[in-house]
């Protein structure tokens, strides 16, 4: 049985050459992990070169630092601990630029770097790295940077100036001569709080928060601009719209509830942002379709009863970092039966 | 009554306007012919024949007396040079008859099959009939009535929802008359009220073909274009809107589907005898002439890519099948065998990217999305990794019909496919079942 006949090859032989024998499916059909952070990226980018040219010198200060920190931590991790390096994948780069655009645009350099090392050494890497981690790397490096230096990055929240006003006002005492004034959503919570009226007209800050808002976080000068970034995010079908409709959805109703502007509170203190480009983030949200509506409208939920009823009024970031542990809650919530399932008992019943 | 879209599924570029035109062509006879015994699903064949014997086609030379088996007969007239252990498709070392065929033989003329009894399953049977489909299955054993599940719906399956091949199409347009032939034998012996040809919308002229040939009483039904629309589970769905239980066979809920051109290759066996000698391939993808080939069994898959033009320069893959259930070929000199239903020969750009090293799931869902069975790959594959066999039975992975639509969405390349067969085995192996 075992006599070496080889089987004669064909009179014609096909064209030799190296020939990959690997398993099946021989062909893939996905965008690759890295095409899709630089989607995110790429959907970011206007509304990120819209602050530089609105903010001026201090936001490319922000966007550098938290970049670079960003980036550097994941290199010397890897290159550290002697790991494959994974800064290619493109994800700690959207982490520094997400990290950036929740900064406010006079945090000094030194606290950017410390939160892009935070977001990516802490809440990333020690965690595994991409894939691995319970909560969105940039929120994590945000909530730090926030709660240990609160007055810091409290006082230095709103800036009003631009190019030059902020290369005048850098060299001469080396102090940022920051606009002394709060957040509009600050001023609407202390009204709030006071029980009086409004400052100001809500539905007059529209045109300001879609398009010119310099009174917030680097990433939050124009609405309009990420919106248009996340619904692209959604045509491409990177982003599921299930998180951003139950966020921002659930966001406009409770606040009109609450008897205030739906609008003014959707547009402002970052829910834009969050609900496209943070809550959306695949490591640290549900997997399942209707978990993410959950997880959306969750969200909406904390964020918005907490602007309400808590300390202070920016809660978007803390908002979806509860959420992020909620997740695989919310997916073992939302398991799905395969298809073909019959329920156990109902198999027990047929067979007695 | 009919059914459902199934959830879930992908939509790749299907390729198939390269060979969907080009009529079948009669391969000729190679140098030799290198015929396994264990071309199906079950237990190997006995060889009936020795060296130096001449054999004359359709002669049974492989055979074994086992319920899950197909014999194998002489795909041409001539002399046994050798039974050897050599390599099949499968990837497996099998023994083998080595035929040296005769020159300016007849290649119509041959032994007709004598099966023990009148009917479907006798004669598919004695022909060794198995599903032509890919999955090779035995024909007759799904073709014995049973009490206690009755059958009321056949179907033939004819949707060919892999990228690349169109064999069942042409034979679905060239010979309609067969396939309903087959489809009629079928329903007979299984006492089915309801035949239906399903067909994908993406091939309308055997769509007309068949319903030109069809007689009353059988259905030509045309299924959405969606891969894998041709699984059975999917298929029976889209038909008849019923669910076959998780770990049940079709027959539970009183259907039966067979593969379009099994149906044909049997009507030739119960009317003419004919057994399964010769096949349709389709020749495909990175080679100078693709084609469709019928196909003696046993004809090296080298002498066909080689009646296909050749392979050209920037063919890296080689595959005996379409692209997402395909075994690779390392070795092109493996014969042909009944269930391989294409030859597709892929460029770099085309075929799946090899990733070198571990890459994580940055848990994106797009596997939970595509997955025609409602499953969680990605958890399976975890557990899998893991070697946590207790959670791949959690997340159902004995459900997987392993269609690949996980591994082919998935942005970081994971194998998930893989990994979820290889959770499936420990389970099996466990004695766990569905």
């Amino acid at each position: 049985m075992e006599s070496k006949v080889k089987v004669a090859p064909a009179s014609l032989p096909p064209v030799a050459g190296v020939r990959q024998v690997a398993a099946g499916p021989h062909i893939a059909g996905a965008p690759s992990g890295r095409r899709i952070m630089l989607l995110v990226v790429g959907a970011l980018t206007p509304a990120a070169l819209w602050s530089v040219w609105c903010l001026g010198l201090p936001a490319v200060v922000v966007y550098v630092c938290c970049i670079v920190a960003s980036v550097g931590t994941e290199f010397a991790w890897n290159a550290l601990l002697h790991r494959p390096q994974t800064v290619m994948d493109g994800s700690a780069l959207l982490t520094g630029v997400l990290l950036a655009m929740c900064m406010p645009p006079m945090t000094p350099w030194w606290i950017c770097m410390v939160a892009g090392i935070v977001a990516i050494g802490l809440a990333k890497m020690l965690f595994g790295g991409l894939g691995y981690n319970l909560f969105n790397p940039a929120l994590v490096g945000r909530a730090v940077a926030l709660l240990s230096w609160l007055g810091v990055m409290g006082e230095l929240k709103p800036y009003a100036g631009g190019w030059l006003v902020a290369v005048q006002n850098v060299p001469a005492t080396g102090k940022f001569d920051a606009i002394n004034g709060a957040t509009r959503l600050a001023i609407a919570a202390a009204d709030r709080a006071a029980g009086g009226a409004y400052h100001f007209d809500l539905a007059a800050q529209y045109p300001a928060l879609l398009f010119r808002n310099l009174a917030g976080s680097v990433g939050e000068v124009s609405a309009a601009l990420l919106i248009a970034g996340g619904l692209f995010l959604i045509v491409v079908k990177v982003v599921d719209w299930r998180i951003p409709l139950g966020y921002i959805g659930t966001v406009a109703v409770l606040s009109w509830a609450f008897g205030s502007d739906p609008v003014f509170n959707v547009l402002a203190g970052g829910v834009v942002l969050g609900a496209f480009f943070m809550a959306t983030d695949y490591v640290t949200s549900p997997i399942t379709k209707n978990g993410r509506l959950v997880f959306g409208v969750g969200c909406g939920l904390f964020n918005i009863v907490t602007r309400f009823y808590g300390p202070m009024p920016e809660t978007t970031t803390f908002a979806i970092l509860f959420m992020n542990g909620l997740a695989p809650i919310i997916d073992r919530m939302f398991m799905p039966h395969p298809f073909g399932w019959v329920k156990p008992v109902k198999e027990a019943k047929a067979h007695a | 009554m009919a059914g459902g879209a199934f959830r879930g599924g992908i939509h790749p570029p299907d390729h198939k306007g390269a060979t969907s035109g080009s009529p079948i062509e009669r391969a000729p006879l190679p140098d030799r012919l290198t015929v396994p015994m264990s071309q199906h699903l079950g237990a190997p064949c006995v060889p009936l024949v020795a060296k130096g014997d001449r054999v004359e086609r359709g002669q049974l030379i492989g055979e074994i007396d086992a319920l899950i088996s197909a014999p194998v007969h002489a795909p041409a007239s001539g002399e046994v040079v050798a039974i050897v252990s050599a390599l099949t498709p499968a990837g497996i070392r099998a023994p083998c008859v080595v035929i040296e065929p005769e020159a300016g033989q007849d290649r119509d003329a041959y032994i007709p099959i004598r099966p023990e009894h009148e009917g479907a399953g006798p004669s598919a049977r004695a022909a060794g009939l198995v599903g032509l489909g890919g999955a090779a299955f035995p024909a007759a054993v799904k073709l014995v009535p049973s009490k206690h599940t009755p059958i009321d719906t056949v179907i033939l399956n004819g949707c060919e929802c892999e990228p690349f091949l169109t064999c069942d199409h042409r034979v679905m347009l060239e010979s309609p008359d067969r396939v309903i032939a087959g489809a009629l034998h079928i329903a007979r012996a299984v006492g089915a009220t309801r035949t239906v040809v399903a067909v994908e919308d993406n091939k309308p002229d055997a769509i007309e073909a068949l319903r030109a040939a069809a007689p009353d009483g059988v259905e030509v039904l045309t299924v959405r274009t969606r891969y894998p629309q041709g699984a059975e589970k999917q298929l029976i769905f889209a038909v008849t809107g019923r669910v076959v239980p998780g770990g049940k066979l079709p027959a539970t809920i009183g259907c039966l589907v067979h593969n379009v051109q099994t149906a044909a290759a049997l009507a030739d066996a119960i009317e003419t005898g004919l057994p399964l000698i010769e096949r349709v391939v389709t020749v495909s993808g990175a080679v100078a002439r693709p084609g469709n080939f019928r196909v003696a069994i046993g004809t090296p898959v080298s002498s066909l890519l080689a009646l296909a033009g050749g392979l050209t320069p920037d063919a890296v893959r080689v595959i005996a099948g379409g692209p997402m259930t395909a075994q690779p070929l390392g070795d092109l000199d493996v014969p042909v065998v009944k269930g391989m239903s294409g030859v597709v020969a892929l460029t770099a750009d085309e075929a799946a990217p090899i990733v070198d090293s571990d890459q994580p799931c940055i848990r994106c869902g797009r596997c939970v999305e595509a997955c025609p069975m409602v499953l969680h790959p990605y958890a399976i594959a975890n557990y899998a990794d893991r070697r946590m066999w207790d959670g791949c039975e959690r997340f159902f992975a004995l459900d997987c019909i392993e269609c690949g639509c996980c591994s082919y969405v998935c942005p970081t390349r994971r194998p998930l496919l893989q990994l979820v067969r290889t959770g499936k085995g420990a389970l099996m192996a466990k004695g766990v079942r569905r």
